[in-house]
């Protein structure tokens, strides 16, 4: 399956295809936010609270006077933070102990699948809460915990990938025919095993930001001034019975971005896997 | 036949017991630098210290620690807190009724919804309710919980004024507080679990509906409900079985967000005040209740299972 | 064979088409036959003939895709099944029309008992408690010959072998006294010696209850086994028809003898000696112009690649649609050139 191909399947998941260039703006958008956003974020100005939308202000102020949308688009950044350590901490870590699990086998394989039941036994926002409630409340340590809980999941995936990739005929060739065991791994486990993995990391965007966001929601995650749409949230809910908008922008922000990232991940199983059927 | 199996499954039980305790107890040892130094930060002397550490067990070894404080906990004993000394089963007990009461609502709003919606986007395929089905079957696993609950607060409290904002009233002491405290959390917890069965039970009775069993059911003269009441939805249940079970953990688990915008005193909350307030033993045993339940459904999930589905063999 | 009432079942012209974005694909094109009382009628060809959409037809359990054209008619008993309602549809099936399946692994529902699916029909059709149903669907184990029925009834199919599941499907498919039984393949799936098990009960029971059945199957084994009379079916089409004697003593169209000659004999020659068939069977979606077996017929002249020959009676007795059989006897002339102009 040639990356031409993935792509053009991509492409002919309409909607799928257009969450991804979505996403690739909001990317984008995350990092010159400071340079884009039309108000400094932070800068409050308390002659110019809780506005309505303007020309101006698109969304309004809040109560401190700052311009909700420049902050919304602060937020991006912390989103897609979380997303980027979601995939990235799983594919380094999660992947590489799931393939040797999964070719070495044996005892090795008994107890790290034992350890990985027992991490998945536990809410993965639990888990996440245990973790930076002990590495010290921080939007960096927020981002790690956010990391790890993905990682048994990543693991056992690519372990019950390689189980199955381990037994086929060209394996076995390659194993008579003298290949070592990295070779193989590189050669064959590796690239066989890539296309769940990546459907499932496309899925992790989307849950590392409602993680990310229920965690700043929690005050465990980013600190003020850090703005993340949880805290936003978080510091709206506080004026409910003022101006309910300043909840509802951020709430749909997660929303559509989160929404778009399971549309990327569902196009991306179409694209990658042609027996997978659509429901 | 059917004990033994019960008993199979409970010795897989306590490995996954041993394990999660162990990930549970590292929590404490994850602090960088000293625990007590952490706790006290600059109020930190020579003296509570050591006090600190005599009352966590922490001039003992590591494994020895661990076992003390497992040995402890079978016989019912998790500690005192740090930050108020009050024993940690006596503060986790009483707020598990409050956490247990509100998660079984959401359960049940989100199977019902679930099997709702599901079985008449089936029933109705390409009507107008199978496509809200569909809707809510994606927009439910977006929504983020906590700002779902605060749009219910707007509308249904706020606007409406039908139920109260905040606040949680106990079943034993009035059905219709309780009722009324309940629901707006319970469908903000239960959502993205009702929009999860909604999606995983949907597609699963597509593919057990152009099963020949149900084309063998339709030869008999059997109508469209009846197949899938009667052939469809056992089938299609067995994978969902384990998606509930799933989900009890995750609702668990979501209580800590909920509990603080509905301002519920229940296990979540308790959560995130012992990590604010660095409260780790209270934190522990916060965290080692709640996986020992999951644990327990996780186990009741598979007996469910196996009953629905007699391939199992016991 | 004589004749003295109206078929059970007659099909005429039964026409369905399917629209994809390529093109219409006909499953079946203009498929008329008639099944009387008490006769074993088999629905012979390859997958694609059409044989299974024509007894789908019957059920009216065709995938809602496969479409009729308004002159096709299916009459059950004076009946025309195509314009009855879902409703009435439901009250035939099971009950006067029941139908058996090719593979029992994946036919029979898995998580319930074998008794209460065949109590399940019962209580549909009968006017009896589910009590009785159940009575009478340890009746009919015993008389499928499932040993031990009485314990069996509260098994899963998944307790039962191959053979015995389809012995259950044949007792649920008999559980309301139907008068046709449809059968599709009852034997593919099973081994070699449970196949003639299977098809032993078929003909006891038929001759038993005196229903008819319609066997459909690719195997012309099992059709001199138990038919009475033979359809052979091409590309939706059927290509000829005769009693099982007068098609394997004198087939005449060379499909029919193509298939004749692949089937195994029982002593004697191994199989690598058999005659396939050449070639395979044509897209639906690019049919020839002519003969639809042009493409793998060894006799294909010019006409035939240009003319659809027609189903016409030979004097042996066999309908035969093949411009080679007819353009060698004369009296048949005369009928041919009508059908080219018209």
């Amino acid at each position: 399956m040639s990356l031409r191909g993935i792509f053009k399947r991509l492409m002919g998941e309409r909607l799928a295809f257009i969450s991804l260039i979505f996403l690739i703006l909001l990317g984008i958008t995350a990092i010159v936010a400071p340079y884009v956003a039309p108000h400094d974020p932070l800068e409050q100005n308390l002659s110019k609270v809780l506005l309505n939308p303007s020309a101006e202000h698109w969304l309004g102020t809040d109560e401190l006077g700052r311009d909700i949308f420049s902050r919304l688009i602060m937020g991006l950044t912390a989103a897609f933070q979380a997303g980027l350590f979601a995939i990235l901490i799983p594919l380094c870590i999660g992947v590489p102990m799931g393939i040797l699990s999964g070719y070495l086998g044996g005892i090795i394989d008994d107890i790290f699948m034992r350890i990985v039941d027992g991490i998945i036994a536990i809410p993965a926002i639990l888990l996440a809460l245990g973790i930076t409630g002990a590495l010290g409340i921080s939007l960096w340590n927020a981002m790690i915990a956010i990391g790890i809980i993905f990682t048994p999941q990543m693991a056992r995936l690519a372990r019950g990938q390689t189980l199955q990739i381990r037994t086929e005929p060209y394996v076995e060739a390659s194993k008579i025919s003298g290949a070592g065991a990295i070779w193989i791994m590189v050669k064959h486990i590796i690239p066989n095993i890539a296309p769940p993995i990546i459907v499932q990391a496309s899925f992790y965007l989307s849950y590392a930001i409602l993680v990310e966001t229920s965690l700043s929601f929690l005050g465990m995650g980013a600190q003020s001034p850090q703005i993340s749409w949880g805290n936003m949230i978080q510091q709206a809910y506080s004026m409910i019975n003022m101006n309910p908008w300043m909840i509802i922008y951020p709430g749909l922000a997660i929303m559509l971005t989160v929404l778009a990232g399971n549309f990327l991940g569902d196009g991306l199983r179409v694209a990658l896997d042609p027996k997978y059927k659509k429901a | 036949m059917f004990f033994k199996f019960i008993m199979r499954r409970l010795l897989y039980v306590i490995p996954m017991l041993i394990i999660t305790t162990l990930i549970v107890f590292s929590f404490i040892l994850l602090i960088p630098g000293d625990p007590a130094l952490a706790l006290l930060g600059e109020n930190a002397t020579p003296e509570k210290i050591a006090q600190i550490h005599a009352q966590l067990g922490l001039d003992q070894p590591v494994i020895k620690q661990y076992l003390n404080w497992l040995g402890n906990a079978v016989q019912g004993d998790l500690g005192r807190s740090i930050f108020t000394g009050q024993p940690v089963e006596e503060a986790v007990f009483s707020r598990l009724g409050v956490t247990f009461q509100l998660v079984i609502v959401a359960m049940i709003f989100a199977i019902a919804g679930g099997l709702f919606f599901a079985i008449t986007s089936i029933y109705f395929p390409n009507s107008w309710m199978d496509y809200v089905a569909r809707f809510f079957g994606t927009l439910g696993t977006a929504i983020p919980n906590f700002w779902l609950g605060m749009i219910l607060i707007i509308f249904f409290s706020l606007q409406l004024g039908w139920v109260p904002a905040t606040g949680f009233t106990s079943i034993t002491e009035s059905p219709g507080a309780f009722l009324q405290g309940t629901i707006l959390p319970a469908i903000a917890l239960g959502a993205t679990g009702m929009a999860q069965i909604t999606r995983h039970l949907r597609s699963s009775l597509i593919e057990v509906m152009s099963a020949d069993y149900v084309r063998t059911g339709f030869s008999k003269g059997i109508n469209r409900w009846q197949a899938i009441m009667k052939h469809g939805l056992q089938n299609a249940m067995l994978p969902v079985v384990t998606t509930i079970g799933i989900l009890f953990g995750n609702l668990l688990g979501a209580t800590v967000v909920i509990e603080t915008v509905f301002a519920i005193p229940g296990m979540g909350q308790l959560a995130v005040n012992s990590i604010l307030q660095r409260d780790f033993t209270m934190l522990q045993g916060v965290v080692l209740v709640l996986i020992a339940l999951i644990i327990l459904i996780n186990f009741i999930t598979d007996i469910v299972y196996a009953l629905l589905d007699p391939r199992i063999e016991y | 064979m004589k004749i003295t009432e109206s078929p059970l079942l007659e099909v005429k012209n039964l026409q369905t088409y399917i629209k994809t974005k390529k093109g219409e694909i006909k499953p079946t094109n203009d498929v008329s036959f008639s099944i009387n009382r008490g006769e074993i009628v088999a629905l012979v060809g390859e997958s694609g003939s059409g044989k299974s959409v024509t007894s789908l037809s019957i059920m009216g359990l065709n995938a809602s895709a496969i479409k009729y054209k308004p002159e096709s008619s299916i009459e059950f008993k004076g009946r025309d099944l195509l314009k009855l309602k879902e409703k009435g549809l439901r009250k035939i099936r099971g009950n006067e029309i029941a139908m058996i399946f090719q593979d029992p692994m994946f036919s029979l529902n898995p998580v319930h008992p074998i008794g209460k699916q065949i109590a399940e029909s019962v209580v549909l059709h009968k006017k009896v408690n589910y009590k009785e149903a159940l009575k009478r669907a340890l009746e009919l184990l015993n008389k499928v010959g499932i040993p031990d029925a009485a314990r069996r009834i509260n098994d899963y199919p998944h307790q039962l072998s191959g053979g015995m599941r389809q012995r259950v499907m044949i007792a649920l498919a008999l559980a309301c006294d139907p008068e046709l039984l449809i059968a599709d393949e009852p034997t593919t799936a099973l081994d070699v010696t449970i196949q003639a098990q299977i098809l032993t009960l078929l003909r006891d029971l038929q001759q038993e209850l005196n229903i008819s059945i319609l066997l459909i199957t690719h195997d012309l084994g099992v059709v001199a086994e138990v038919a009475d009379r033979v359809l052979v079916m091409y590309c939706g089409k059927v290509v000829e028809e005769g009693t099982v004697d007068e098609i394997f003593d004198s087939s005449l169209h060379p499909y029919t003898r193509g298939l004749m000659s692949s089937i195994p004999p029982l002593h004697g020659i191994s199989k690598d000696l058999l005659d396939a068939i050449p070639g395979v069977v044509p897209n639906p979606l690019e049919l020839p112009k002519g003969c639809n077996f042009v493409t793998r017929c060894d006799f294909a002249t010019e006409r035939c690649h240009q003319v659809e020959p027609e189903l016409t009676r030979y004097p042996s007795g066999n309908r035969v649609s093949c411009w080679n059989k007819l353009d060698k006897e004369g009296e048949m002339k005369e009928h041919v050139t009508t059908s080219i102009n018209s």
